[in-house]
């Protein structure tokens, strides 16, 4: 099998007396979109954010492409960094910034693009992900849906390599879900990105990714293809799945 | 029993050092990062307008009854020793060098600094700070360094408001009220008032600008490591900055005062 792109070997995280991850071990594949579940609280985010480095591990190690990312000169570790795009749970959008400001800021931030470039980017990504004629308008004009499509749209702006989804379709109807999670499927087709996403949509996160992993106590405790999770005679998998206490 | 009280005393110690140090290499990055290009003008005029144009009310406010105070104080003081015709020398002399600079940061401390902790304490407590980190925009440079531009430009410029309105103050107090004759009140004015004095209001209004606008947004900044998340996190470290920011007027009022008067 290939070599994978990001590779946690044995890593550990405390927070104070809060032990979140004992050791984990996952690996995520190139062009391939790997779904993270397990229950709430689990340190699905918190591994989200050690790939974007938020978050230091403890002990263990990262690797990209085979090579720990402790060992990379500040310049590639720049450089992968630069291919890395976030979307957060809570979405993290500019109280202060109008819709438009919002999306465009990485582009403008990182001054690669001229004006009328940045302006063609943003407005095509609102336009692909139905936000027409809300550019003026502030996060807090906009429903709970509206500003998750907003996040989205800020996260693909800058055309990632990479993108770590967390819970992107928590508090969508079940309409906005299906679209979300076809959009990000047709994107990575199109753009075939690598994307880890951190869900609770199940089964259908299934229909969207490659890869799964159950994250448990703080460590991986399932990880495989779809097919997979059919053939698993796991018992924690299956419980899961079925919404049984794990 | 004695063991702990030293181990809690030296850990105290620690992090207060720890502190110091964090905010000091806070302030050097915000201040290096104001060098660094694009330019934030619009944010300096947007920061400019809500730290300055937005205080001139209250600095206006503020100026004058501190004036009318001191014109009051004053010629009740002066006129035991026969002296009330020093009125205007007293009354500008203290505003210019003493009370305008360290009246105008408190109030802007207490206007727009804790505006500016709690905005960038919610920004922490909402994911905003650490998703400008995932779009590899350096928060301290985009949060804080065009605050520092914006206050070290709007505080002496709001301390020289405050200082003209205050002196109009104690004169409504010292002539208008009080009787003292208004050109004496206005020559002793201009010539009790050195260059020298300006200068040393200017140089307190610029350190106070930079002190309080750090400990605002380092407040803020670090919510989450001194008062926890949350709303309570919030509006403790807006507490805290207010109050930290106004110690900090009075104690480098003071190391002014000693090195250049």
């Amino acid at each position: 099998m290939a070599i994978p792109l990001i590779q946690f070997i044995n890593v550990s995280k405390n927070f104070g007396e809060s032990h979140v991850l004992k050791g984990l071990n996952l690996s995520i594949y190139k062009g391939e979109i790997t779904a993270v579940i397990g229950k709430s609280g689990t340190g699905k985010s918190v591994l989200l954010k050690h790939i974007i480095g938020l978050v230091q591990q403890d002990s263990g190690q990262i690797l990209i492409e085979g090579q720990p990312l402790s060992q990379l000169s500040p310049k590639k570790i720049k450089l992968f960094y630069q291919k890395l795009s976030y979307m957060f749970q809570d979405n993290a959008l500019f109280d202060f910034m109008n819709i438009y400001d919002n999306i465009a800021l990485p582009l403008v931030e990182n001054s690669r693009f001229p004006k009328d470039q940045v302006n063609k980017k943003v407005l095509k990504r609102m336009d692909q992900l139905g936000l027409i004629d809300i550019e003026k308008k502030f996060p807090s004009q906009l429903s709970g849906g509206m500003r998750k499509r907003v996040a989205l749209a800020r996260a693909l702006v800058m055309d990632p390599e990479i993108v770590l989804f967390d819970e992107p379709t928590t508090g969508l109807d079940p309409i906005r879900k299906k679209k979300v999670h076809s959009m990000i499927q047709e994107y990575q087709k199109k753009f075939e990105f690598t994307a880890v996403i951190v869900s609770h949509d199940i089964p259908e996160i299934f229909n969207v990714v490659q890869r799964i992993a159950l994250l448990d106590d703080g460590i991986i405790k399932f990880e495989g293809t779809k097919k997979d999770i059919l053939d698993s005679q796991s018992k924690i998998l299956n419980d899961f799945i079925a919404g049984k206490d794990i | 029993m004695l063991n702990k009280l030293i181990e809690k005393f030296g850990e105290k110690t620690i992090n207060l050092l720890k502190s110091f140090g964090r905010i000091i290499l806070f302030c050097f990055s915000g201040v290096t990062n104001i060098f660094t290009l694009p330019f934030q003008f619009a944010k300096i005029i947007e920061h400019m307008w809500f730290i300055g144009t937005k205080s001139i009310f209250v600095i206006i406010l503020t100026g004058l009854f501190t004036g009318m105070v001191l014109g009051l104080q004053g010629y009740y003081s002066l006129v035991k020793v026969g002296s009330e015709a020093a009125l205007g020398a007293a009354v500008s002399l203290t505003l210019i060098s003493e009370l305008g600079p360290v009246f105008t940061a408190i109030m802007v401390t207490a206007r727009a600094g804790s505006s500016m902790a709690a905005e960038i304490g919610v920004m922490r407590i909402s994911e905003q700070i650490d998703a400008l980190k995932t779009m590899h925009i350096n928060p301290v440079r985009f949060l804080f360094s065009p605050r520092i531009i914006a206050a070290a430009i709007s505080f002496p410029l709001l301390t020289a408001l405050f200082d003209v309105v205050g002196i109009f103050g104690g004169f409504i107090s010292g002539s208008m009220m009080l009787g003292i004759n208004k050109h004496v009140y206005m020559d002793t004015v201009i010539q009790s008032v050195k260059i020298h004095d300006i200068n040393v209001g200017f140089y307190k209004a610029f350190a106070f600008a930079l002190v309080t606008t750090t400990i605002c947004c380092y407040r803020g900044y670090y919510t989450h490591l001194y008062s926890g998340f949350g709303a309570r996190g919030v509006s403790l470290s807006t507490t805290n900055a207010v109050v930290h920011s106004c110690i900090a007027i009075f104690i480098f009022d003071y190391i002014i005062t000693f090195f250049w008067v």
